[in-house]
């Protein structure tokens, strides 16, 4: 790297402020592809979990962080209740919360606002973390590619449009931000770092249950450094703090506690950490002793070590085998083995994003990421640093989880975008420098085109030309080579005074090496202009079709506020607002004190948006009071009125899509709730609701499923409403149309009955005898019935 | 508000009464005294049945005794029963005992055993049977013994106290007049049960008696004197209620020792006898048990003849707050000692390094 040092500087610097300028751009690309469902729609909280994230917020910047610590919550799981402040990932909250003290500066925002536009500011803090891990691993060009990709990678922008406050929104931030730290410490070996890195983790434990996966992840890359003969001082300083601080202060968050030493999930790290002890031992030994004498102390340390090791190890073996679950949480279970939740816990299953993956949600989700990964890991492997095959497992690993659990597609995004950020930048490397070589040659043949000098200001001049959306992927190359010394440089800087002069030598050694290798390979990967062109224009062009789909994603796919829908049919766009319907209805009309049973997906937005009581709610942290309700409904009326009376319910909420077409309704969830119910309470059996294997609602379904609650509060009068009882979501006409209810009457149903609210009817004030009216008196009774025939729903 | 429904009677006025106005008139929480005679019509057939009580569905079928009827100058057809199985409840028929038998002339009635809301009051002897005294007996009657019901009571839920009878001889003067020797029986009482029975009996029914109200329901740590929006566990804590009973022209205090509270979610976890101050006021003190969640001081008092009281007080019970923990620990005092020698050691050995 013979290059004139002032210009060197220069072009650093202005490198450095359009690196900057291009960072601003990828924020603002990150927050405003996030706004598409304001815009659409609403400026409104999304879905069901968000809906208890913003009720929590609310809470907190109400009545303050120690209350929000203490938070016993007596209006959910009545009448459990839950600790809220003790079960709940605070990060997340404690967030929105810090940026709502923006209030006491006079700057005026509803929490709600501030809860709405907090995901989509930290997915521009997330490209800006991926932008400095991937710089970490392979330059700054790289950074910004990966950071551009993030930005729009249609899977996170799923879990991050505007409104939709869950945990995943500052999380995958976290994530990234974590692993920078790590391969910043790893690059550098500095405890500032480290210390830093821990505290990012820390962060991440308090946002996320997920952070798991860095607990794994981290050490399982330093195992994968001690396997393969990368061990180094610094490996140990990225790695040691962050287990130790790493784990004290995971253990402050009320949610995680013990469980940060005793569970089998942190089991690794632990066990890594030991290993990494041994292997810093065995190092300083080998350095102060004799080879020879190293030999005789490994075949002594060995034969006692192994006999240590076992007795340890099955120690080990027998208290993890001796609790149920093996000390594995039932949703770390269903990743390791993605058969086990079907099998044991229905509860797992039956949540949709918990579900493996199909192939075209991969193409969806990261489109053509997909097919510039694979080059992405070649491109890591050459050369391999320490940094880059932490790329390589993070990514192979994200993609095991990402095909368990679709969820966790959230995982692989970050992953995807920094490898196919990698390969991007590489790519554009090598056709804009092979265009370098030969654009001289072209014009004048002079023998000079191999000279680093004027290789650059070549280059420059190709993207001064290139015009295209994607310029600044290829803006970047040139500071990919200019800033190939720098971090190296730098950090030799840094270990001058820390290493001793043997490893310097050895590093130095290295980094020559490293320095002379690309430039013989440049010299080799020299391709046809032509070629080049076009590769360039197809690499442009797919980057075109990348930004189209995330546009198309962003817009139409993800925006989507799940409580209220739209529909485009021939005679205009239906907007269905039935759900806030409901709730206000509810808020409105209701004893604050009432009890409202509903399956458990709508009890967060009952609690939130209704503020009444709700007996089960999508925090599913009992399973046996989710099965009651389940049960309940599964049950004939007279029996679910006993299990609701009992539970002190006073309405009944039931989501029915029949009548508009709307799928996700409680009729298409309800096997579930039987599985659920039955897998507590042994005497309500699947099959009794299934005919033949085949669950149905028309004359063919089995009596029991035609007598139990949740068909009869779903179609309930549902005759009347459209005259022959057809149901658009099943496409069948239903089996049982006429029917009374005698105890539970209707209270309320929303414009599109698709929700539908049912008051239990008090226990009656008399008990009947059992006296038959005879044959005189039939004649009165049947006049009776006659007049209330016409209208036997009034 | 109370109607009598004496059916002959009502009949003879002209007038109309619907079924249903008559039990909404019993939901609403109104009292209704009901007399049919052996003519009953369907009318009051469906309003007994609603509140639990079976006619014979043979119209004209009465109560025959051939052991325990009354004496009278002409022998007759055992129709006249005279009878005392009366319930034993001071609260339904006063402190003073029914010394004579009760007259009787009219139809029986059963009561299901597991309606909890109806009680029988006036029972037939073990003799007696249900037939039409007119006809043959071809069939072994439907009802006999002392499963037959004279007078029941009923009490719906909302305490509406309800009086069927089978007779309407039995409120007739000529009946409480009249001299009564039961067969088989040597006393000769001047003068019948009759009346006595039906005025304690209706002061019962119009709530005259065994009418409880409860007030004042509080709760409270020991040692506080406001009631808490929310418990923490194994807080301790006083309950109190007041019940009084109405005799009829005031509120007096209502003593007895078998009140009790619970302190309920989904079962009871505490369950005591409240005691009283002689004055009304019923008081405990327990401690939460250590489980939170969202709990109710219930007090269900069912007690024969009186009124239902049913208390149901929301309370949540919260865990303890972070702060609410012991700062040290006995069992971690190893754990304390070793960070603290290990500060020193770090100290030291730095002093040493220096």
């Amino acid at each position: 790297m013979a290059e004139p040092a002032g210009g060197g500087a220069l072009r650093n610097a202005f490198g450095g402020v359009l690196s900057i300028f291009i960072l601003i751009l990828i924020g603002v690309l990150a927050f405003s592809i996030r706004l598409f469902s304001v815009i659409k729609y609403e400026s409104v909280i999304h879905e069901f979990d968000p809906y208890f994230n913003y009720r929590v917020t609310q809470f907190l910047t109400k009545n303050g962080i120690y209350d929000f610590w203490n938070w016993f919550d007596d209006r959910t799981w009545y009448p459990l209740g839950r600790v809220i402040g003790g079960t709940v990932y605070p990060g997340l909250t404690l967030t929105a919360g810090t940026m709502w003290i923006l209030n006491s500066l006079n700057i005026p925002l509803s929490v709600e606002t501030v809860c709405v536009f907090t995901a989509p500011i930290f997915s521009a803090n997330a490209s800006w973390a991926t932008y400095l891990l991937t710089k970490e691993v392979k330059g700054a060009g790289a950074g910004l590619t990966a950071a551009a990709l993030l930005a729009m990678v249609p899977s996170y922008i799923s879990r991050s449009v505007a409104g939709s406050y869950d945990n995943e929104a500052v999380a995958i931030f976290a994530l990234i931000f974590t692993f920078y730290l790590y391969i910043k410490t790893l690059n550098t070996g500095s405890l500032f770092y480290a210390t830093l890195n821990a505290i990012a983790y820390f962060y991440m434990v308090c946002s996320w249950g997920g952070y798991t996966f860095i607990i794994n992840l981290i050490p399982m890359h330093v195992l994968l450094c001690i396997v393969t003969g990368r061990y180094s001082s610094r490996l140990y300083i990225a790695y040691a703090p962050l287990v130790v601080l790493g784990t004290l202060l995971a253990a402050l968050v009320p949610v995680v506690g013990f469980n940060a030493v005793v569970t089998s999930e942190h089991f690794a790290s632990f066990l890594v950490f030991i290993i990494l002890h041994v292997v810093a031992l065995v190092y300083y030994i080998k350095r102060i002793l004799s080879p020879a004498m190293f030999k005789v102390a490994v075949t002594l340390v060995v034969t006692i070590g192994m006999a240590v090791c076992c007795a340890v190890i099955a120690i080990l073996i027998a208290l993890v085998a001796s609790s149920p679950t093996k000390g594995w949480s039932g949703r770390s279970l269903s990743l390791l083995d993605p058969t086990y939740a079907s099998k044991y816990i229905p509860i797992i299953a039956s949540v949709s994003e918990h579900q493996p993956p199909t192939w075209p949600s991969y193409f969806m989700d990261i489109n053509v990421l997909a097919f510039l990964v694979p080059a992405g890991i070649i491109a890591c492997f050459l050369p391999l640093s320490d940094a880059s095959s932490f790329v390589v497992l993070y990514l192979v690993t994200s993609v095991y989880f990402s095909g368990v659990m679709v969820r966790l597609m959230l995982v692989l995004a970050p992953a995807a975008c920094i490898t196919s950020g990698i390969a991007l930048s590489e790519a554009f490397d090598v056709f804009t420098r092979s265009i370098k070589f030969q654009l001289p040659n072209l014009f004048s043949n002079s023998p000079s085109a191999g000279d680093n000098s004027s290789e650059s200001s070549v280059s420059q001049d190709v993207v001064k030309n290139d015009n295209h959306r994607q310029v600044e992927k290829s803006e970047t190359v040139p500071k990919v080579k200019g800033d190939n010394s720098r971090p190296t440089e730098k950090s030799e800087a840094v270990m001058k005074g820390k290493q001793s002069k043997k490893n310097r030598k050895k590093e130095k050694d290295l980094e020559e090496e490293d320095i002379l290798k690309p430039k013989k390979e440049r010299r080799l990967l020299v391709l046809p202009l032509e070629a080049s062109a076009v590769a360039i224009l197809l690499l442009i062009v797919l980057g075109g079709f990348y930004v189209v789909h995330c546009v198309w994603a962003a817009a139409e796919a993800y925006s989507a506020p799940s409580i209220v829908l739209t529909s485009h049919s021939h005679d205009g766009l239906h907007v269905f607002d039935d759900f806030r319907e409901a709730y206000a209805w509810l808020r409105h009309n209701t004893d604050e004190d009432d009890k409202v049973a509903s399956w458990w997906d709508y009890g967060y937005q009952t609690s939130a948006m209704a503020n009444r009581t709700v007996i089960v709610d999508n925090n599913t942290w009992n399973n046996t009071h989710i099965a009651t309700v389940g049960t309940a409904m599964s049950s004939p009326e007279k029996a679910a009125w006993e299990i609701f009376n009992s539970l002190d319910v006073k309405y009944v909420l039931v989501v029915f899509g029949g009548l508009v077409g709307y799928p996700s309704d409680d009729i298409n969830k309800f096997l579930w709730m039987v599985r659920i119910g039955g897998g507590v309470f042994p005497h309500i059996k699947e099959p009794d609701y299934l005919r033949d294997g085949q669950y149905r609602i028309d004359a063919q379904a089995t009596p029991t499923m035609l007598n139990c609650l949740m068909y009869k509060l779903s179609y309930y009068r549902f005759i009347e409403a459209d005259g022959s009882g057809f149901d658009k979501v099943r496409r069948t006409e239903i089996g049982k149309k006429h029917f009374k209810l005698t105890h539970f009457e209707e209270a309320f149903t929303t414009h599109h009955w698709m929700v539908r609210i049912y008051k239990l009817k008090p226990p009656k004030n008399r008990i009947k005898g059992k006296w038959k009216k005879s044959k005189s008196s039939s004649k009165s009774s049947s006049k009776r019935n006659g007049a209330t025939r016409k209208n036997p729903w009034q | 508000m109370y109607i009598y429904i004496f059916w002959e009677l009502f009949v003879g006025l002209g007038g109309s009464l619907d079924q249903n106005a008559v039990l909404e008139f019993v939901d609403s929480g109104r009292d209704l005294i009901l007399a049919a005679d052996s003519s009953a019509s369907d009318v009051i057939r469906g309003i007994a049945t609603e509140c639990g009580v079976d006619f014979d569905e043979d119209l004209e079928a009465l109560v025959i005794d051939h052991t325990s009827y009354a004496v009278s100058e002409t022998e007759g057809d055992h129709t006249l029963i005279a009878s005392d199985a009366l319930i034993h409840s001071d609260v339904i028929l006063g402190d003073k005992k029914i010394e004579a038998p009760i007259l009787f002339r009219g139809t029986g009635h059963s009561v299901n055993p597991a309606n909890s809301l109806v009680l029988k009051v006036l029972s037939a002897s073990p003799s007696a049977y249900l037939a039409n005294p007119k006809t043959k007996l071809s069939s072994p009657p439907s009802l006999t013994g002392s499963a037959i019901s004279l007078v029941s009571i009923m009490q719906a839920r909302n305490n509406a106290r309800v009086l069927i009878s089978g007779s309407l001889d039995l409120f007739s003067n000529r009946f409480s007049k009249s001299v009564v020797q039961k067969a088989g029986s040597k006393i000769k009482y001047e003068k019948s049960g009759n009346e006595q029975f039906v005025t304690e009996i209706s002061k019962w029914v119009f709530h005259e008696r065994g009418h409880l109200k409860a007030v004042n329901v509080s709760h409270r740590k020991v040692g506080e004197m406001t009631e808490p929006a929310m418990y923490r566990i194994n807080d301790d804590l006083e309950y109190s209620v007041e019940i009084y009973e109405w005799s009829g022209t005031s509120w007096e205090p209502y003593v007895a020792d078998d009140v009790q509270v619970q302190f309920y979610m989904m079962s009871p976890y505490v369950l005591k006898t409240l005691s009283n101050n002689q004055k009304g006021l019923y008081s405990t003190s327990f401690k939460v048990p250590d489980v939170y969640g969202v709990f109710q001081f219930k007090v269900e008092y069912q007690k024969l003849g009186y009124t239902s009281l049913r208390l149901a007080k929301q309370i949540p019970v919260r865990p303890f707050r972070h702060n609410e923990y012991e700062r040290f620990i006995t069992a971690a005092y190893p754990y304390y000692g070793a960070s603290f020698s290990t500060r020193l050691l770090v100290k030291s050995s730095w002093h040493i390094v220096m």
